[in-house]
């Protein structure tokens, strides 16, 4: 069974995540699973500075730790139970009939990689429950890199999208996101932006005519462009002028060492996107 | 992968950091007492904790398990040392390294799952016993001022807690030592100090091959050695992990740790340091003071050192009474006082291998010896009890002189005598049947023991038939494998 995976951890994206996975579930026509992971590596370890151990230090040790991982635990699983609950509450007034809920412990990435088979589309909130507003969740980079499912991005408000533009780079990555974007029916009564950032020459123009008439087939209207200028914000441009409210693009097409050196897109796109962003692996 | 690196060292810097110094300062008495234990220079000890510590921070098994020079370890090299010197004690700890490797290649950590919990107790009492009975010469033939100060150094490393607000952020070991210190110094007390045990580092180690003649002849000097610092090494430092475990409910990898405690050995042999291993006193500190990655464990070692190289000439003003009272304090804490208070409420024979492996290595010094009889016993025990599963009952036929028995349970070498003296052969019975459709056999001696049975049936004239053998000795198997899957273990359960 797949499933459309909305992560749920009680920052302020998950309404929104709430709202866009009702809409992409209902889109999809597949169902709806909620997850809360609890992770006990996000509680901070207890520190006992005094160096002595005496009479059963060991013994007594175990017991405080254990005792304190237990009250912890007790309360996140029930501040957990809390979120899905609301989150299927959401849900069921978005017209949703039977949303899953799935509480599991360990760390959130492990969690979704272990899920993987049965997860058709990933949506998270831009950024955890614990980070600053303009910063970028601190596992989202590395669940991105590791799940080989689209992944939908979501800031903190969400409305459901009138238009979307995919930004077309020639990449083999795209090129795929293309042919999967034109299978699924997520986006099909959306108008498509091609936009390719780059030289407009004879060999760009005839990549991304094949990626129009690709979704052309398909059923899709496209408009498709091509900018010259810096990548991100010639894309943030087009994105205002042509009032665009969903982002898709391919995720780090290249790798981690080229990342460090001139940066990644990927990760400056998410940071600085006002819509949500779909991600195609 | 990059996530794992993150998790291991850097998921708790604050707290692996914090709890690395306090580890350091611990470690520096340990180490300077277990060289002292077996009869070489304080630098010795000292090289070698700091090279095991950092060695097997990246080559180890168990995050924030803290590896060092070990009172285990010290007390197996002390003839060695005493008939050959450091240069052979170098060229055993190499060869032990060389040993762990291959325990750790032949995945020898899963030999682990046959010491018993009984036998982890007595070998953590007998470790504590050890520890506290190596202090003991340091407190004969001294002068009242020794005793006055290791009392007064255990009752600021209980009572300095309790004193508000600093209390809960030095340690207390630490200001143990420096106020000793102090007042030896400030009243010029005449007694033993660090300074008078021999040479304190004063350079960072360095790399050295052991000045010993590469034959045979060393080789079977060392050899025995080598093969119990191996032993005893792997047994603590896996005991250890299992104890870290549960602390800090994660799991580790034993057989990468078995390789980094020889990969950490080797390094250390060839820094001038002896053999060392995972200490369960100061990996239950490291714990308590925070720290949880491998970058606790790597703190603990550079650190260990820092202090040692820039302070030196402060380390050997240190007294022994100031050590000896730290080193009473990890006894204390690594005695399973538990264990004391369960005697009663334990059956005799978990009490009987608890102790057995205390006795055994409190007499030879030597915890593998300790760790073998506990295991050995506790193995008897199980096939006694294992042995109590057997019954033999019998009905006699209605055309008479036929009688059935029907053997339930397990056959082996412990029960085999209760499986013969079962059968009544005084009986005179034309026909006998023995049902062994809801027996095992599970040895060797089961079958040698129905065949006795039969035989002496058969010279009383009796007829036998024997029912479901096939099924009972399916046990005999070697090949264990089989039993395995859920299907085979019904089988097994079934009759």
């Amino acid at each position: 069974m797949s499933h459309v995976m909305a992560c749920i951890d009680g920052s302020r994206a998950s309404a929104a995540v709430c709202d866009s996975a009702c809409w992409a579930s209902a889109k999809l026509s597949a169902p709806l699973s909620f997850l809360h992971v609890l992770d006990q590596q996000q509680f901070p370890v207890k520190s006992n500075l005094t160096g002595n151990i005496g009479l059963g230090s060991r013994e007594h040790l175990l017991d405080e730790l254990a005792a304190l991982d237990e009250q912890r635990n007790k309360l996140a699983l029930e501040q957990g139970r809390v979120m899905l609950e609301a989150a299927v509450k959401r849900a069921q007034a978005n017209g949703i009939n039977e949303p899953h809920q799935l509480q599991r412990h360990g760390a959130l990435a492990d969690t979704l990689q272990e899920l993987e088979q049965g997860i058709r589309l990933l949506v998270l909130g831009r950024h955890g429950s614990d980070s600053a507003a303009d910063h970028v969740g601190s596992q989202l980079e590395r669940i991105i890199r590791i799940m080989h499912r689209p992944i939908l991005v979501v800031p903190d408000e969400f409305s459901a999208p009138k238009s979307a533009m995919l930004a077309f780079d020639g990449s083999q990555t795209i090129q795929k996101g293309v042919q999967m974007l034109a299978a699924s029916p997520l986006c099909r009564d959306l108008p498509i932006h091609l936009v390719m950032i780059g030289a407009d020459t004879a060999d760009a123009a005839a990549q991304i005519n094949s990626a129009e008439r690709q979704l052309q087939d398909a059923g899709f209207a496209t408009i498709t462009a091509i900018r010259a200028g810096d990548v991100e914000q010639s894309l943030h441009a087009y994105q205002a002028a042509n009032a665009i409210d969903l982002l898709i693009m391919g995720a780090y097409g290249h790798s981690r060492i080229r990342q460090f050196l001139v940066g990644s897109t990927t990760n400056h796109m998410i940071r600085t996107s006002t819509t949500p962003i779909l991600l195609l692996r | 992968m990059l996530n794992r690196i993150h998790q291991q060292w850097f998921s708790n810097i604050r707290g692996d950091i914090l709890a690395g110094m306090v580890v350091a300062l611990a470690l520096i008495p340990e180490a300077i007492s277990f060289s002292i234990i077996a009869g070489v220079d304080p630098k010795v000890g000292l090289y070698a904790s700091f090279s095991m510590a950092v060695v097997i921070a990246f080559a180890g098994g168990r995050p924030a398990m803290i590896s060092a020079a070990t009172g285990a370890m010290a007390l197996l090299m002390v003839t060695l040392v005493k008939e050959h010197g450091l240069q052979y004690l170098l060229a055993a700890t190499l060869l032990c390294g060389v040993l762990q490797i291959v325990a750790g290649l032949l995945k020898l950590g899963s030999l682990m799952r046959f010491v018993s919990r009984s036998v982890v107790t007595g070998f953590v009492n007998a470790l504590a016993i050890l520890i506290f009975m190596a202090q003991l010469p340091e407190l004969t033939d001294v002068t009242w001022h020794v005793y006055a100060m290791t009392a007064a150094g255990l009752g600021i490393i209980y009572l300095f807690p309790y004193v508000p607000v600093i209390g809960k952020v030095l340690p207390s070991p630490l200001i143990c030592i420096l106020l000793l210190t102090a007042v030896a110094i400030a009243f010029g007390i005449d007694i033993r100090t660090v300074g008078d045990m021999g040479e304190l580092p004063d350079t960072l180690p360095i790399f050295l091959w052991p000045e010993v003649p590469l034959n045979f002849e060393t080789l079977a000097i060392i050899f025995p050695y080598s093969a119990a610092l191996a032993v005893v090494g792997l047994l603590e430092s896996l005991m250890t992990a299992t104890i870290v475990d549960d602390l800090t409910d994660t799991n580790s990898d034993k057989n990468r740790e078995c390789n980094g405690q020889g990969i950490a050995n080797i390094a250390t042999g060839l820094l001038g340091g002896m053999a060392g291993c995972a200490m369960i006193g100061q990996s239950v500190i490291n714990v308590k003071s925070g720290g949880r990655t491998r970058l606790s464990t790597l703190f603990a070692g550079v650190m260990l050192l820092m202090l040692v190289v820039f302070f030196s000439d402060w380390v050997s003003l240190i007294p022994m009474a100031a050590l000896v009272a730290v080193m009473i304090m990890v006894s204390i804490g690594t005695f399973s006082w538990d264990s004391l208070r369960n005697i009663k409420k334990y059956p005799l024979s978990t009490n009987i291998v608890m102790l057995a492996t205390v006795v055994v290595v409190v007499f030879t010094h030597n915890l593998a010896y300790g760790v073998l009889v506990g295991v050995l016993i506790a193995a008897i025990f199980f096939a006694n009890k294992i042995g109590q599963y057997l019954h033999i009952g019998s009905t006699l036929k209605a055309e008479a002189q036929h009688r059935e028995y029907i053997v339930t349970g397990q056959v082996f070498f412990s029960s085999a005598n209760r499986f013969i003296a079962a059968f009544d052969f005084k009986e005179a019975l034309s026909e006998v049947t023995i049902d062994l459709s809801r027996a095992h056999f599970w040895d060797i001696t089961a079958v040698a023991a129905l065949d006795k049975v039969v035989l002496k049936f058969r010279r009383e004239g009796t007829t036998v038939h024997v029912l479901g053998l096939n099924e009972a000795s399916a046990t005999i198997v070697d090949k264990f494998g089989l039993h395995k899957s859920p299907d085979a273990i019904d089988k097994l359960m079934s009759h």
